[in-house]
């Protein structure tokens, strides 16, 4: 659609400036404030310059939870949009057992973090829970408090408990966007149930997958409530993402310092992957591939 | 037990039935499996989860959800959260209606990078602003009360409202504003009485999703209310601690959260694909 030029246009987004500038600028700021600056108590504050980034940069602990935390994100990635295309593609079109399901799938979203992480935590004990009891009673060591494997199994399969959902939701939606003509034309032209999964289903899906692709990635890069409730980043710190490990410093240890400097390094790098995502999918709306 | 489920599955769909039907089983059942199993520890006695492993309560009890309905710092949980997702959901979409128009309607100096930068917002770990915002809503005398929760949980909602609302006004042909401005109408009425009936459905898939996000969010509720207005989510975690896990309250508290989801979304089922995708299908 062919947008007028109006600057006064300006007065529309105005509420919703102050607003977010108030709930975003004014912490960011103080942010900010802190991660160049040092304190010993007393609200006395001294310039320290870039010296808490440097030595962010220099830091293992912050090195180990970002490459965790970029192994998480890829790996549910991996699982989620591949499973959520095929759950979509098996999705009954239309009538009562369509709505069912929504209704069935939609349920996990809407449940509150913590609580998602307390269901996982009981199902996966060995002596309350359905599934640690299950791999117990069939001879399969698990234990996602002690063992490092256990942990990360049950995380990720929590996870994708908890938002394969919306992948589905998405391609389906995408799916019943598809014209049936285009799949009577497949249908002359004798084509296999593949191809018209690669030629006709995919392309079409194209721009709702980039929506996935992009809340899932964010979603997951900043993941805390969950993992925490369930192994509380543990067994030792091998499950402590990038999230959990900022609240310990923050809230727990209050450095805050290295904290606020950890907190910035942390929002460029989702601002850097996000900015890469938001370019590609203007540039799909532009080819008309989003309507 | 989960032999049991893989051979209820295809059971359940004889041959002749599609495999698709068999898929959609087994995923539900893998969905439904965990709530299930929290369903069922909510209606058994503490004694019982701890001694005995059945699949179905065996003395059957209701004296979990006594407890939560009962007494006021438990049922409190459920009303606070309610209070400040409701003002949240108001909020955001007042704001975000007016701006989305203006990003589907306008172009103006510096509209991409606006959104972008709104966006952003979006993307923002709520773990970097938990202690800012302590520290701000706390200079302004508002810490622990249901506005700086709402206010808080705006960071997020109000990107992505103006984000799916935008989707859903594109849709509407501009030939409509142009036909209600020749015919008189002033900006306000058109946008009260003839725009936002348009993209009514758009609307409630919007207010569905600040619902939802509002609602699950614990990290930023948690850390700006003491007692007043304390979220039920945070209701669960201390309360836990203290008592020495009841796992009986626990589950029947974390059912009770998952209540107000589950009738959210049966009354926007037929818009919920459609929302998901943002508008933009």
């Amino acid at each position: 659609m062919e947008k007028t030029v109006n600057q006064k246009a300006w007065f529309l987004v105005l509420p919703v400036l102050v607003l977010v500038a108030f709930s975003a600028v004014i912490p960011l700021m103080t942010v900010v404030n802190y991660s160049v600056q040092d304190t010993f108590g007393n609200n006395q504050f001294f310039w320290a310059g870039l010296e808490w980034f440097s030595e962010m940069l220099h830091s293992e602990r912050m090195w180990n939870a970002l490459t965790r935390q970029l192994m998480f994100s890829a790996i549910i990635l991996a699982i989620e949009v591949p499973l959520g295309i095929f759950v979509a593609l098996n999705m009954p079109k239309r009538g009562f057992w369509a709505s069912v399901c929504l209704v069935l799938m939609a349920l996990p979203l809407l449940i509150p973090w913590n609580v998602v992480g307390t269901i996982w935590q009981i199902f996966g004990r060995v002596d309350i829970g359905l599934l640690g009891y299950t791999l117990e009673q069939l001879g399969i060591p698990y234990n996602y408090t002690q063992d490092i494997f256990a942990a990360w199994a049950t995380v990720v399969v929590m996870d994708v408990w908890h938002w394969t959902s919306l992948v589905a939701l998405l391609a389906y939606a995408g799916l019943q966007s598809i014209p049936d003509a285009y799949y009577q034309a497949a249908k002359i032209d004798q084509a296999s149930r593949w191809s018209v999964f690669r030629y006709i289903e995919l392309p079409k899906m194209q721009g709702v997958l980039m929506i996935a692709i992009l809340l899932r990635f964010m979603d997951s890069f900043m993941i805390y409530t969950e993992p925490f409730v369930v192994t509380g980043g543990g067994p030792g710190n091998a499950t402590t993402f990038l999230s959990i490990d900022l609240v310990k410093m923050a809230l727990g240890q209050f450095d805050l310092g290295p904290a606020a400097a950890f907190s910035i390094m942390y929002f460029l790098v989702i601002l850097l992957i996000c900015w890469v995502f938001y370019t590609v999918m203007t540039n799909l709306d532009k080819r008309g591939v989003v309507q | 037990m989960s032999d049991a489920v893989m051979t209820r599955a295809p059971a359940r769909s004889l041959p002749r039935i599609k495999g698709s039907a068999v898929v959609m089983t087994a995923y539900i059942v893998f969905l439904l499996l965990p709530i299930y199993w929290l369903l069922n520890m909510s209606l058994k006695t503490n004694q019982e989860i701890l001694s005995t492993f059945s699949l179905w309560p065996q003395e059957f009890t209701l004296a979990n959800y006594l407890t939560i309905l009962t007494d006021s710092s438990w049922y409190m949980g459920y009303v606070n959260s309610l209070i400040y997702v409701v003002i949240n959901t108001v909020i955001s979409i007042t704001v975000a209606l007016p701006a989305a128009y203006a990003f589907s309607r306008y172009s103006f100096m510096g509209d991409k990078h606006l959104f972008f930068w709104l966006l952003t917002n979006r993307m923002a770990p709520p773990a970097v602003f938990a202690l800012p915002f302590f520290q701000l809503y706390s200079s302004v005398g508002l810490f622990d009360t249901h506005i700086a929760v709402a206010l808080a949980h705006c960071l997020f909602n109000v990107p992505l409202a103006v984000w799916i609302l935008e989707g859903f006004m594109r849709g509407v042909p501009k030939e409509i504003d142009e036909t209600a401005y020749i015919d008189g109408y002033s900006f306000g009425r058109f946008f009260t009485r003839i725009f936002m009936p348009l993209i009514a459905s758009g609307i409630g898939v919007t207010a569905f999703f600040c619902f939802m996000f509002s609602w699950v969010e614990l990290l930023l509720s948690r850390t700006l209310t003491s007692v007043n207005a304390k979220p039920i989510a945070a209701t669960m975690t201390r309360t836990v601690s203290a008592s020495g896990m009841d796992w009986g309250v626990l589950a029947a508290a974390g059912i009770l959260t998952i209540v107000p989801g589950a009738l959210v979304i049966y009354f926007v089922r037929n818009y919920i694909a459609k929302g998901f995708a943002l508008g933009r299908v």
